[in-house]
């Protein structure tokens, strides 16, 4: 019998090491022998652990498998209670256009065979047979825009540090997943990491970079431990000389501002992870002052895809300027949480419901924030809304890293509000004023809105504008869609706002 | 004070590596536990960077600290997905358990915040000397507390 089991950290977290000593003590019992390989997560994270057992007919799922439930895996795998039939036939798994998440969950993340074999480095080996300019323009035609949130055309960052003349360029990958709802870059680096490499070395083939950093936050152990071991295999195998890159992790220190690139970039230089005022952009003057491409690592992880398939290929996903797919997470209050990556296009609600399941707590749900704790809470009204960088922009949201988190009927929303504020001034770098003293500002003013000052709600409104318009960088500048958004459409919970409405 | 030999080795180790600073202090950190005050200055000379300018970096960061932590060392998540799943009442909980407050060290046990570790799909979730916890009840969090009260 051949076993899988993730070796995924929500996997871990939900009991995958008991569970694998346990499956392997009771084969020993038995006098059975198995092989248990680790695989990354599928995404679907309500499952976890989800066990695949090998047949003729495919990989066969149960979960979430717990230690009592592996005996019976044993003895009738058929009628296990936890049985879930074929894991590519769950319609959460089926519904999916799973391009950049193609591998996790389906190869052992660290081997080097099982990654060729399911395709990998071919769009590297295509890539290095290209002109550089025809690389960025295969990037271009295929309509890809940062992931991260900002959702910059990647095509033309990359064409401005293709174009830039330097003696040293860099290329650096965000994966300082700070976002609650996020863990996207988690589960590719501990599912598929030589993904991330692939992309990368295409993009240093591109712009003519030849060292790269992937910057990993500190809450991520395990991930920058498969990284770590991803490049030092990639490196004995003489694959990242072949494409003349060589990239190493940098870990992050728990500070949130540090996934703003600017002060990554800073944080990688052995600074305090300030904003810097921009321009310069860092595609002309980033790392140590030379042209950088500061990509999110969604934004790399789907290169090798495009250049194996082709940027048509890819554009022909999505919907408007949306283009290709987006791996959407969801979490919080979920019935069936996880990753489901999809075409831009799917909407809000047909997400949360129709494919998540609603609440888990079986309740209505209230709101949806989208994109982070920058990200505005959406009611209900808002579920027809398709993803879309410029859909969710006119509806006062943002798609950010594609991060949602799910609140029942019992969330209070200003106490969201104050934590959304609270949170700012916690990791607010400093740099500007508007967003140094007006998220502790905004604190207090919540605090006096919710004592009943009706005087206090003008008075939020106008600091949100200027945190808005007066902040150097996203934090200051959007920790006012969350708060916001919360008062227009929720006013109930804000006792002043409810009087005014009514 | 401080021993200084490992300082000295973990020096050596970063020598010529751009932009060093973080590396060495994760390194520092790991060594020590914590990283001592009087190893910001010959960080600083190793560096062509001065005592502030290291406490400086050392402060702005919530993952370096200037005294040792406790034995056990709690991080539970406060962030909106936690939040969503019922973790402000743990949170309560265990503080009740522990006697003590975010941010605070009594008897050994560090009990902290963070925000996210990326189980927003299995939340609320908890790191427990390392251990990642999902899916946190009410039992979970007492079986904590009883584990590093022990």
């Amino acid at each position: 019998m051949k076993l899988w089991v993730p070796s995924d950290a929500a996997a871990k977290a939900c009991g995958a090491e008991p569970l694998v000593a346990a499956i392997a003590a009771q084969a020993a019992v038995r006098g059975q022998q198995i092989e248990i390989c680790r695989n990354g997560s599928r995404g679907m994270v309500w499952l976890e652990p989800l066990v695949e057992v090998e047949t003729e007919a495919g990989r066969v799922g149960f979960g979430p498998m717990t230690v009592a439930d592996v005996p019976a895996l044993f003895d009738d795998p058929e009628r296990h209670p936890k049985a879930l039939g074929l894991v590519e036939e769950i319609p959460f798994f089926k519904r999916q256009t799973r391009l950049t998440f193609a591998r996790c969950g389906q190869i052992e993340p660290l081997s080097l065979d099982q990654y060729q074999a399911a395709g990998g480095w071919e769009g590297l080996r295509k890539a290095l047979a290209m002109a550089p300019a025809s690389v960025v323009e295969e990037i271009t035609a295929s309509g890809l825009r940062g992931r991260g949130g900002a959702g910059f055309p990647t095509g033309i960052k990359w064409r401005t540090v293709l174009e830039a003349e330097a003696p040293q360029k860099y290329i650096v990958c965000n994966v300082d997943e700070g976002d609650s709802g996020s863990f996207a870059d988690r589960m590719l680096i501990e599912g598929d990491p030589f993904c991330l490499i692939e992309g990368m070395a295409i993009a240093g083939h591109a712009v003519g970079a030849t060292q790269g950093y992937i910057y990993i936050r500190s809450e991520y152990p395990d991930c920058v431990r498969v990284m770590r071991k991803a490049i030092a295999l990639a490196e004995t195998a003489g694959l990242l000389a072949e494409a003349g890159f060589a990239l190493e992790v940098r870990v992050g220190a728990g500070a949130y501002v540090c996934g703003e690139e600017t002060a990554m970039l800073n944080s990688i230089e052995g600074k305090r992870g300030t904003v810097r005022p921009k321009p310069p952009l860092p595609a002309l003057e980033g790392l140590f002052g030379h042209p950088t491409v500061v990509n999110n690592l969604l934004s790399l992880a789907a290169v090798p895809w495009i250049m194996a398939h082709g940027g048509q290929a890819y554009q022909r996903f999505g919907i408007d300027r949306s283009r290709g797919t987006i791996p959407l997470q969801v979490g919080g209050n979920v019935k069936y949480g996880g990753l489901f990556e999809t075409g831009f296009g799917i909407t809000l609600g047909e997400l949360v419901v129709g494919v998540c399941g609603g609440t888990a707590s079986g309740r209505p749900v209230k709101a949806v924030q989208v994109g982070g704790p920058l990200g505005a809470y959406h009611p209900q009204a808002d579920f027809d809304l398709p993803f879309c960088y410029e859909l969710f922009a006119g509806q006062g949201g943002l798609v950010g890293h594609a991060g949602l988190v799910v609140h029942d009927d019992s969330a209070d929303m200003l106490q969201l509000a104050r934590f959304a504020m609270e949170f700012c001034a916690v990791e607010s770098c400093g740099t500007c004023t508007p967003c140094r003293i007006g998220a502790v500002r905004g604190v207090e003013t919540l605090d006096r809105i919710a004592a009943g000052d009706a005087t206090a709600l003008p008075l939020l409104d106008d600091l949100c504008d200027t945190m808005k318009y007066g902040s150097l960088c996203a934090l200051g500048g959007f920790t006012p869609y969350p708060v916001q958004s919360a008062i227009r459409h929720f006013p109930q919970d804000f006792p002043v706002a409810r009087e005014a409405a009514e | 004070m401080t021993d200084f030999a490992r300082l000295r080795a973990i020096l050596t180790a970063h020598q010529g590596r751009e932009g060093a600073l973080l590396p060495i202090l994760h390194d520092v950190q790991e060594a020590y536990g914590h990283i001592p005050d009087d190893t910001l200055e010959p960080i600083g000379a190793a560096l062509r960077l001065s005592r502030a300018e290291v406490a400086g970096v050392v402060g702005f960061y919530h993952d370096f600290r200037r005294a040792p932590a406790g034995k056990h060392v709690i991080k539970l998540c406060r962030a909106e997905a936690c939040q969503a799943m019922g973790g402000v009442g743990l949170q309560a909980r265990l503080e009740a358990a522990l006697g003590l407050k975010l941010g605070e060290t009594k008897q050994d046990i560090t009990l902290e915040a963070t925000y996210c570790l990326g189980l927003c799909a299995c939340a609320p979730a908890a790191m427990v000397n390392d251990r990642l916890i999902g899916r946190l009840d009410a039992a979970a969090v007492d079986a904590i507390a009883a584990e590093v009260r022990q």
